[in-house]
């Protein structure tokens, strides 16, 4: 689902990405962990098309993004740092708003479906501004997935995350993985890494420098091997 | 027709949001309504200044609800939500634009009755009114492509005035001499070369616009 | 690295100089007196000229955005910052060479001439221009903001020409109705060799300043190649 060959980025003469290759296939979870500065963010937003790298490859549900970067788009999902969510419009108007963008059919039973996945239903009529930062996130989540995207793509995800919007996330995921998506999550919390049970990918200054599967990862020994990687 | 539904969504959104809060029309309005008045108790507004002051604080307005306009989109990341999407760059800047050409619009509906009332100068005629829509036509695109452009910078709103103001001379030159006449009884015939100018001057723009706005909006 | 002797830039220097001496030269003895205004009139080559250079160097930074823009490379920004650049010192020349010319000649420092008005707008658009990439952090995006900024406010600039002058049609200058300029062959050559030494000079002082900012360039990769040594 996501394929990444010898991926480089850099802003003028600094560089965030020296040459990153590595694939998640579907129904794959991947988190990727690294101190602040690695690259992971830059990373992200390159898979969600959102930036272009300065080199390398890039193949999104089997699409070059170079040349169908376009379509790739309806593939991938992207929950960021910032929600996306325009304050001034109500929960329901905020998610319909997405699914005419992203051209879906069943736009208006798709929003309904997800506004109580996530528990906003009833506040469906009223603004984001008036929502409490959980309600929010849990809102983001939500349009983060309503178009069924094949890639989910999480930066840091859980970081400042109420216990509730937690739980609706980690549900939300392995529904997901279930059906097929692909999931790639950045963190710098290695507990948070961990945690999550899948994949574990390290990058340090640009460079992945661990790719393991969790079930080989001694979560015990890892926190020493992860220190030193970093420590570089 | 993809490209054309998803041009009025985006107009849609800002205008529902607009709609909640009213914020930044009645922003535009209260300034408007200010600087007629400074512009009144400063100079004598009869005869040829008005036009001229029409346009200056149509130019000004417009800046705030340009500028706003575009923060909109800045806050909590939103103009990443419409780069994530399947949406063409060009789409969005349509969008953009005719939202931001009904704001200023709904600033005129109110500006040009009252600017006639107070000052004895017949604006509401259909020659004036062609001559208002084309202006605030290529304003709204040339201000859009530029707002998008001073949101990202560091002094963001101070940005636009500065970008935008000399860029619009030819409009707003065109503008001023076309509303004059008209408003001394000329033909639209005599005032056919601003008119021309006022066209020409959207188009280009529009086409600058068109074609230069996937690099502006992209990180 | 090592210091390479710069041939272009050199023969440059010595060509403008060459050529601004003649013109100097032509300015004051080859040209005629002019019939009304005097002495005072030998300013109007150099403010020509400079307003000649400072649409021209506009055009370069035009050119250098599409460039940009096409192919992303940060030679093609040099062009364009150090084109911008130059081009202001030219412009201010002419709206000062025409300030001090409207003087003597009218009776006040400033006329809504056609000219003079669209090298002050010009003026105006490449302060905004350095006030936007000032106002940038990132190179790249800068880069990209500076090129798009270029390319449409060059657009608009024959669009004012334009403007300015029916406007100007209309409502004539009392001071400046007409050119009042009896104008001979000998004072055609005069402006003629004036706009080649000054493109001359533009040439010399665009290459200069190029090499300028590829000098910083190299001296940012350096410091954070010393910075990342360090670590």
């Amino acid at each position: 689902m996501i394929e990444v060959r010898e991926l480089a980025k850099s802003f003028g003469p600094r560089a965030a990405l020296a040459g990153v290759s590595f694939s998640v296939a579907a129904g794959e979870s991947v988190a990727m962990v690294g101190p602040n500065g690695a690259g992971k963010t830059t990373l992200l937003r390159i898979l969600a098309t959102l930036t272009r790298p300065t080199s390398g490859a890039v193949y999104v549900a089997g699409l070059n993004l170079a040349r169908s970067g376009g379509q790739a788009r309806r593939h991938v999902g992207f929950l960021s740092h910032h929600t996306l969510l325009y304050e001034d419009l109500t929960a329901e108007q905020n998610l319909r708003f997405y699914a005419r963008m992203y051209d879906l059919t069943d736009g208006p039973a798709r929003v309904g479906e997800l506004l109580e996945r996530v528990g906003l239903a009833e506040r469906r009529h009223d603004l984001v501004r008036t929502f409490s930062r959980g309600m929010q996130q849990r809102l983001a989540v939500a349009r983060a997935v309503l178009h069924c995207p094949q890639v989910l793509l999480l930066d840091e995800p859980y970081t400042g995350l109420d216990p509730d919007a937690a739980q609706v996330l980690t549900a939300l995921l392995a529904e997901l993985m279930e059906r097929g998506c692909a999931v790639l999550m950045t963190t710098h919390n290695l507990e948070r890494g961990l945690a999550s049970g899948g994949r574990m990918i390290v990058l340090v200054r640009g460079r992945i420098v661990h790719d393991e599967e969790q079930g080989v990862i001694d979560p015990a020994t890892f926190p020493e091997i992860y220190r030193a990687l970093t420590a570089i | 027709m993809k490209f054309l539904a998803k041009v009025w969504v985006i107009v849609v959104k800002d205008v529902a949001a607009e709609l909640h809060t009213r914020e930044m029309v009645s922003a535009m309005l209260v300034f408007a309504v200010l600087s007629l008045l400074i512009f009144s108790l400063a100079l004598d507004l009869r005869g040829a200044v008005a036009p001229g002051v029409l346009w200056a604080t149509v130019a000004f307005a417009g800046t705030l609800g340009l500028s706003r306009s575009l923060a909109r989109e800045q806050q909590s990341g939103c103009i990443d939500g419409l780069l994530l999407a399947p949406v063409d760059r060009s789409a969005i800047f349509f969008g953009k634009a005719l939202g931001n050409l009904i704001f200023m619009a709904v600033v005129e509906i109110v500006l040009l009755p009252l600017f006639s009332a107070l000052f004895d100068v017949a604006l509401l005629r259909p020659g004036v009114l062609l001559v208002v829509a084309l202006g605030t036509l290529g304003y709204a695109a040339v201000g859009t492509l530029l707002a998008s452009i001073a949101v990202n910078t560091r002094a963001r709103e101070v940005m636009l005035p500065v970008l935008l103001l000399p860029l619009a001379i030819p409009l707003l030159i065109a503008a001023v001499q076309a509303t004059g006449g008209l408003v001394e009884g000329a033909s639209l015939g005599e005032v056919g070369g601003w008119l021309r100018l006022l066209v020409i001057y959207d188009l280009v723009v529009v086409a600058v616009a068109m074609l230069t706005y996937d690099y502006v909006v992209e990180e | 690295m090592g210091k390479k002797r710069d041939t272009l830039g050199l023969v440059l220097v010595l060509a403008s100089a060459a050529a601004l001496m003649v013109a100097l030269g032509m300015v004051f003895l080859y040209a005629p007196r002019e019939a009304t205004m005097g002495d005072v009139q030998r300013i109007f080559y150099f403010h020509v000229a400079s307003a000649w250079v400072g649409f021209f160097a506009f055009f370069v930074t035009f050119l250098a955005g599409i460039g940009y823009l096409a192919r992303g490379e940060r030679r093609w920004d040099i062009l364009a910052l150090s084109s911008v650049e130059v081009g202001l010192t030219f412009i201010a020349m002419t709206v000062i060479t025409g300030s001090l010319w409207a003087r003597p000649v009218w009776g006040t420092y400033w006329t809504w001439e056609p000219r003079l008005t669209i090298s002050a707008v010009q003026l105006l658009i490449y302060v905004a221009y350095g006030m936007l990439r000032a106002s940038v952090e990132s190179p790249e995006r800068r880069a990209r903001f500076a090129a798009v900024y270029g390319i449409v406010a060059f657009v608009t600039v024959p669009l004012s020409w334009f403007a300015i002058r029916w406007w100007r049609t209309i409502h004539p200058d009392i001071m400046t109705g007409g050119e009042g300029m009896a104008f001979t062959p000998k004072m055609g050559y005069t402006l003629l060799v004036s706009l080649v030494a000054f493109t001359l000079l533009y040439a010399t002082l665009l290459r200069q300043r190029i090499r300028l900012e590829r000098a910083a360039d190299v001296l940012t990769r350096l410091r954070l190649r010393a910075q990342n040594i360090a670590k």
